[in-house]
């Protein structure tokens, strides 16, 4: 029997909905589709509160990724994609969801996505996606006022994570907890460079270094290199932390820590944001649509 | 007078021992994960192969991204003023030096009396050195030295999105499953690295004669892309790697005077 | 909004500022033009506000994009930030 190499980067896709909202006494029923270029979600909501999501890897073929997304989230609802009042799209290549009504950047989208989440205190967002970094300014309405993204290097993104957890043999949802689990916090990877670092932690573990310290050693580093991108737009309270990342204990208590600052959290999975803002974006299209209408 | 330069780059160390005008060996190691210790390895083996001891050898200097970790050596100079003398010392026509490392990409302008006259650095970012190129022949499962001449065999340009060898491997693998053949994917690759090398030399100026030097000067795919975009034939000397080593070697001598 | 265009990787950081507010105000956007490269364009964004931006295919390249300006030697005022009637354009690097 052939052994399947574990895929540590694989993390957990999975689909949620509320059981006791009942889709087809909603007024306005709006959906949100992000495909980015490592995971893509996609919200529905019913009125502006959120009915259901999904949340799986974005495959070789962005609108075949935007289609799966939509249905697993409709999936046991009996809901079609007729029955969806107005569809935003978002991400990164955002006309990749070819049945959108429009397309918003995921800049917009996630401050306002994370608007919802956080409530209206939040000033800053920092969402740390797949394969891009973004440090976004917004307002109490969740309307961007400066923005800076990164999606060029991979140091500071979950491809840059995926490949420290499968040079170290641990599943990535454990790497966070398993970072914090040293007896002292060890000097950070020097490398900001992925590949480069990726050498740097082959030394250390030669050199006797354990599979957590290493992990501590380069969550340290990447805390630091995302704070350097903040500081470019400055932290203003209150903070918030969206994205796969959010969910890495390791990389967020060590930038809480480098901040001085703790960010807010949210009953909402992180990585739904953008999915989310583009979903509210809708709704507002939408009745602005039936106003003009009248 | 017999002077040596050991040249420890991140991927190799490189010792040559230079007597007057003749060079008597070229070794090479890998750096592995001990400078110090391929350093010594490489310098006892060049030794060796020359009979010499090591009084006989006047003076020895260091080069490289690991020159401060060379045992026993006088002194040591930067990669830049190494090329330059090197490089100066083969082919006094050259104005403009590249040196493509494994994690360092250098442009430097030389004047006509081989001193360096402005230099600019790529360092960092494997996507502006050799490593990008290894990278993406590791996840193409295709022989790094056979990489450069699979990219001569492309006849079509596709575009390449990512300017970071982590985000190329992935987009590698989706250009894969969509049946791009693999040696337009090469190409793609090299057009890639010497358009990031060509941008840092713009800042130096494009004299000619323009010479590569370093590992990736034994890489053809390479020198075509680069002759390409720069619009000039690109000199590469032989021994390319050993360019550093040689102005190492020559500085030790112009010192020990 | 100051929308940052441009990258930080382990060589450095490069950015491109534009201040988005006083950039509405002009109406010739000067700036376009004035870029050898043609890195500029002029774009609605998502508040339906026209302004300039960096285009898509140059943002992950900005330092190897921008290196003409950028000589090692006898640097000169940029074109793009000198064209800016509304001092709206600044560089990082």
């Amino acid at each position: 029997m052939a052994d399947k190499k574990k895929e540590f980067w694989r993390w957990r896709e999975y689909n949620w909905r509320d059981e006791s909202k009942d889709w087809k006494s909603a007024d306005v029923i709006t959906a949100g589709v992000d495909v980015g270029s490592v995971s893509s979600q996609a919200v529905i909501m019913l009125d502006g509160e959120l009915f259901a999501y999904s949340n799986m890897r974005t495959g070789s073929d962005s609108p075949d990724s935007a289609r799966k997304a939509m249905s697993w989230a409709m999936e046991d609802t009996g809901m079609t994609l007729d029955d969806v009042h107005y569809t935003v799209g978002t991400g990164y290549g955002r006309v990749n969801v070819p049945f959108a009504d429009r397309a918003i950047t995921e800049i917009a989208c996630h401050a306002r996505g994370g608007n919802t989440m956080y409530g209206p205190t939040v000033r800053t967002i920092l969402d740390m996606g797949g394969q891009d970094c973004k440090a976004i300014h917004c307002d109490d309405r969740g309307k961007v006022s400066n923005f800076l993204m990164n999606d060029k290097c991979a140091a500071g993104t979950g491809r840059g994570m995926e490949v420290f957890a499968d040079l170290l043999a641990v599943s990535i949802e454990d790497v966070g907890d398993l970072s914090l689990d040293v007896d002292e916090e060890p000097p950070p990877v020097s490398s900001t460079c992925v590949v480069f670092a990726k050498s740097e932690a082959t030394s250390l573990l030669r050199n006797g270094w354990s599979t957590n310290r290493v992990l501590a050693a380069y969550c340290s580093a990447m805390a630091s290199r995302v704070v350097s991108l903040l500081e470019r737009i400055g932290v203003e309270k209150d903070f918030a932390i969206t994205g796969g990342i959010a969910k890495n204990r390791g990389v967020v208590e060590r930038l809480e820590r480098e901040l001085g600052l703790t960010s807010l959290k949210s009953k909402y999975d992180t990585q739904i944001a953008g999915a989310l803002g583009a979903a509210l974006f809708a709704k507002a299209l939408e009745e602005k649509k039936r106003a003009k209408a009248v | 007078m017999i002077t040596s330069g050991i040249d420890i780059g991140a991927k190799f160390v490189k010792v040559l021992i230079l007597k007057d005008d003749e060079v008597l060996c070229r070794v090479q190691e890998r750096t592995g994960f001990d400078p110090s210790a391929a350093a010594k390895r490489a310098f006892a083996a060049a030794l060796s192969q020359t009979g010499l001891k090591e009084e006989d050898i006047e003076s020895v200097y260091a080069t490289g991204a690991g020159r401060k970790k060379a045992p026993h050596v006088h002194d040591s100079i930067t990669d830049v003023g190494a090329a330059a003398k090197g490089i100066a010392y083969l082919q006094p026509s050259v104005r403009t030096v590249i040196d493509v490392g494994g994690e360092e990409g250098r442009a430097v302008k030389v004047s006509a009396a081989g001193k360096v006259e402005d230099f600019a650095i790529n360092e960092q970012c494997a996507a502006g050195a050799g490593s990008f190129t290894e990278a993406i022949a590791r996840a193409l499962e295709v022989p790094l030295e056979e990489f450069g001449r699979l990219s001569l065999q492309s006849s079509a340009t596709i575009p390449m999105n990512a300017q970071c060898a982590v985000f190329a491997e992935s987009e590698v693998v989706s250009l894969v499953h969509a049946k791009t053949p693999k040696a337009d994917i090469a190409r793609a690759v090299h057009d890639a690295i010497a358009s990031r090398i060509i941008s840092m030399v713009r800042r130096v100026g494009i004299n000619n004669d323009v010479a590569l030097i370093g590992g990736v000067a034994f890489n053809p795919g390479f020198v075509d892309a680069l002759s390409r975009g720069m619009e000039t034939e690109v000199v590469v000397v032989e021994h390319p790697d050993y360019v550093g080593a040689l102005g190492a070697a020559l500085a030790a001598r112009e010192r020990s005077k | 909004m100051k929308a940052n265009y441009g990258y930080m990787d382990g060589s450095g950081e490069y950015f491109i500022t534009i201040n988005t507010d006083p950039c509405t105000e002009c109406t010739e956007h000067p700036c376009v033009a004035a870029c050898p490269v043609g890195m500029l364009e002029i774009i609605v964004d998502d508040y339906d506000d026209e302004a300039a931006a960096v285009k898509e295919e140059h943002r992950k390249k900005l330092k190897y994009d921008c290196a003409p300006c950028k000589p090692v030697a006898g640097r000169s005022p940029l074109p793009c930030v000198t064209a800016c009637p509304q001092d709206a354009i600044s560089h990082s690097w």
